[in-house]
């Protein structure tokens, strides 16, 4: 476990002292904030629609700004997440740094628990500055917590999800952008998989949505911790970990 | 230390090694001499747990290689082909990670790295960042991730390439200095590099051993170059005398329709005197030339592909 947090540790400074971190935080920022911003102004002139012609009802907190805003986080983090994971194992196989970890007394397992949790502070950290809007929203308002702390929990399960297929696509080659552009595009297929579940049969549709990522998030954006929902997000990470490890455990057998 | 049985590695049908089997004693310091793809790193692979064998065993440091992979590689340091740094890392935390890696406690960490960062020269430049470093630095940081932990056994595959002649020499001093303390293997293509350095030499050619032994015993037996073969058409009985009596020739028997002569090390310039005496004598010399020994053709192979003073 020791190793874990020394490779993770290593792994998470390396973004601060390359521009990664740098530019994805401010990317994430720059986009959450102006989300933020739009979501806070129309929610401000719909209650106040309502109230002028007296219709007897408003939209809450959790309705108006807390859901539109975790739930386009979560699509920010699909565009962002890739240029976090991409380079952890490829540029290891490229500069041939992969040798000193698979010769050093540390397990597989160990390396890719590490890359996968130095990835993951960093989604953290993201997610944990813009905790400064719920914050605001605490400040001049009375949102539900609830909502806001399944919200932020699902976030994080989806975006370890993000990041476990991200991880397996960089064991799988040298090259970074191959490694971003295909979990990219598998992040992004895994979303929108249950499109599909309209013109598939019942049981075809059922087996859809479930696989589906996003479909997941719906419990958790309305308050609500699900089991089922946190062991597929739970399971869905630890499968792309082992086949993480498979993947890295037969290269060295070529 | 290193005990190496039958070791056959085999990519899909091509094998880069075949039954390989040494042995290396503790505090030695072992060359493998072959030229490029003869399989010295895939051998240097395997005793690091990196790859596995297709069959054979090899134990290093009294662990089963990939049956105790975690043991075996607490006890190993290894620098590969490439020097496996991280460029953006600055050298002395590169170097702790590197430490903490291989399980060197928390207390003697600090020590540790300064230690390895002294012994490769290192120390002034700790904290610049590796990318910005020449080939020959980042080679002696990869140097000192693999000194490190203060392993057994030092595994270290073409150490000197691309460094120039002044840090060659140091590093050569470096792992020389090593012996005693720890068990050296280093693998190169280069005679003069292997010599300078290692007291056992081990030859690699096609993935297969074709010499080990001291470079005094392996040199003697380079000496056989000093023995020339005479193909003649009327071999006589006193036809080795005659040859005999030259001086230079320290030597000569009749085998077959072969004279056999050794030559003295100053002999060489009498080798005309040999012919012309043959000649005279009415031997009918059919051929004339020096004894082909298997071993020095790797070497002239070898030597001939680079050269380094």
């Amino acid at each position: 476990m020791k190793k874990v947090w020394t490779i993770a540790t290593k792994d998470f400074r390396s973004y601060f002292t390359s521009p990664i971190a740098y530019i994805v935080i401010a990317g994430f920022l720059t986009i959450m904030g102006w989300m933020f911003f739009f979501n806070l102004s129309h929610f401000n002139s719909m209650n106040l629609q309502y109230r002028s012609y007296g219709m007897g009802k408003s939209v809450s907190i959790s309705e108006g700004i807390i859901r539109p805003l975790y739930g386009n986080m979560n699509v920010i983090l699909l565009f962002l997440t890739p240029f976090i994971t991409m380079r952890l194992f490829s540029e290891e196989k490229k500069l041939h740094t992969i040798e000193l970890l698979m010769t050093s007394p540390v397990t597989l397992m160990e390396t890719i628990l590490g890359k996968f949790l130095s990835a993951f502070l960093l989604v953290l950290v993201m997610v944990g500055i813009t905790f400064t809007y719920p914050v605001i929203l605490f400040l001049t308002g009375n949102p539900d917590i609830g909502v806001v702390f399944t919200s932020i929990l699902g976030t994080l399960l989806l975006s370890g999800c993000y990041l476990s297929i991200g991880i397996l696509f960089s064991a799988m080659t040298e090259n970074q952008i191959v490694a971003g552009a295909l979990t990219f595009a598998s992040g992004l297929f895994l979303w929108l998989i249950s499109w599909a579940s309209q013109s598939t049969g019942p049981v075809m549709g059922e087996f859809l949505n479930y696989l589906s990522l996003i479909g997941h998030y719906n419990n958790f954006s309305q308050g609500m911790i699900q089991s089922g929902d946190v062991i597929f997000y739970v399971s869905f990470i630890g499968l792309g970990l082992f086949f993480t490890h498979q993947v890295l455990d037969s290269y060295r057998w070529r | 230390m290193i005990n190496v049985s039958h070791l056959t590695k085999q990519y899909g049908p091509r094998s880069a090694i075949q039954d390989l089997s040494f042995e290396i004693h503790p505090g030695e310091i072992v060359g493998f001499l072959g030229p490029n793809g003869a399989g010295k790193s895939t051998t240097m692979k395997i005793l690091t747990g990196f790859m596995p064998a297709t069959s054979g065993s090899a134990t290093v440091a009294g662990y089963e290689v990939f049956k105790n992979p975690i043991e075996l590689k607490r006890n190993i340091g290894y620098l590969p082909e490439t020097p496996p740094v991280y460029l953006d890392m600055v050298v002395r935390d590169y170097v702790e990670f590197a430490a903490k890696l291989h399980d060197v406690p928390k207390s003697k960490l600090k020590t540790a790295v300064d230690l390895a960062l002294e012994k490769t020269s290192l120390t002034d430049v700790g904290k610049r960042i590796i990318g910005n470093l020449s080939k020959g630095y980042r080679q002696r940081v990869g140097l000192a991730q693999a000194l490190v932990h203060n392993p057994k056994v030092l595994i270290l595959d073409e150490p000197t390439v691309g460094l120039d002649p002044k840090q060659i020499i140091e590093i050569r001093e470096l792992i020389k200095s090593l012996a005693g303390d720890h068990t050296v293997i280093l693998s190169s293509h280069i005679l003069p590099e292997v010599t300078a350095t290692c007291q056992r030499i081990i030859v690699i050619s096609k993935g297969k051993i074709v010499a080990q032994d001291t470079l005094d015993q392996i040199s003697a037996r380079l000496r056989k170059g000093l023995i020339y073969n005479m193909t003649i058409k009327n071999p006589s009985s006193d036809a080795a005398q005659s040859i005999q009596s030259i001086s230079g020739v320290k030597s000569a028997s009749l085998a077959g329709n072969k004279l056999i002569i050794e030559l003295t090390q100053s002999g060489m310039d009498s080798r005309d005197q040999i012919v012309a005496a043959a000649v005279g004598k009415g031997l009918g010399v059919l051929e004339f030339s020096s004894e082909k020994v298997n071993l020095e053709d790797i070497f002239l192979q070898l030597t001939t592909e680079e050269k380094i003073s």
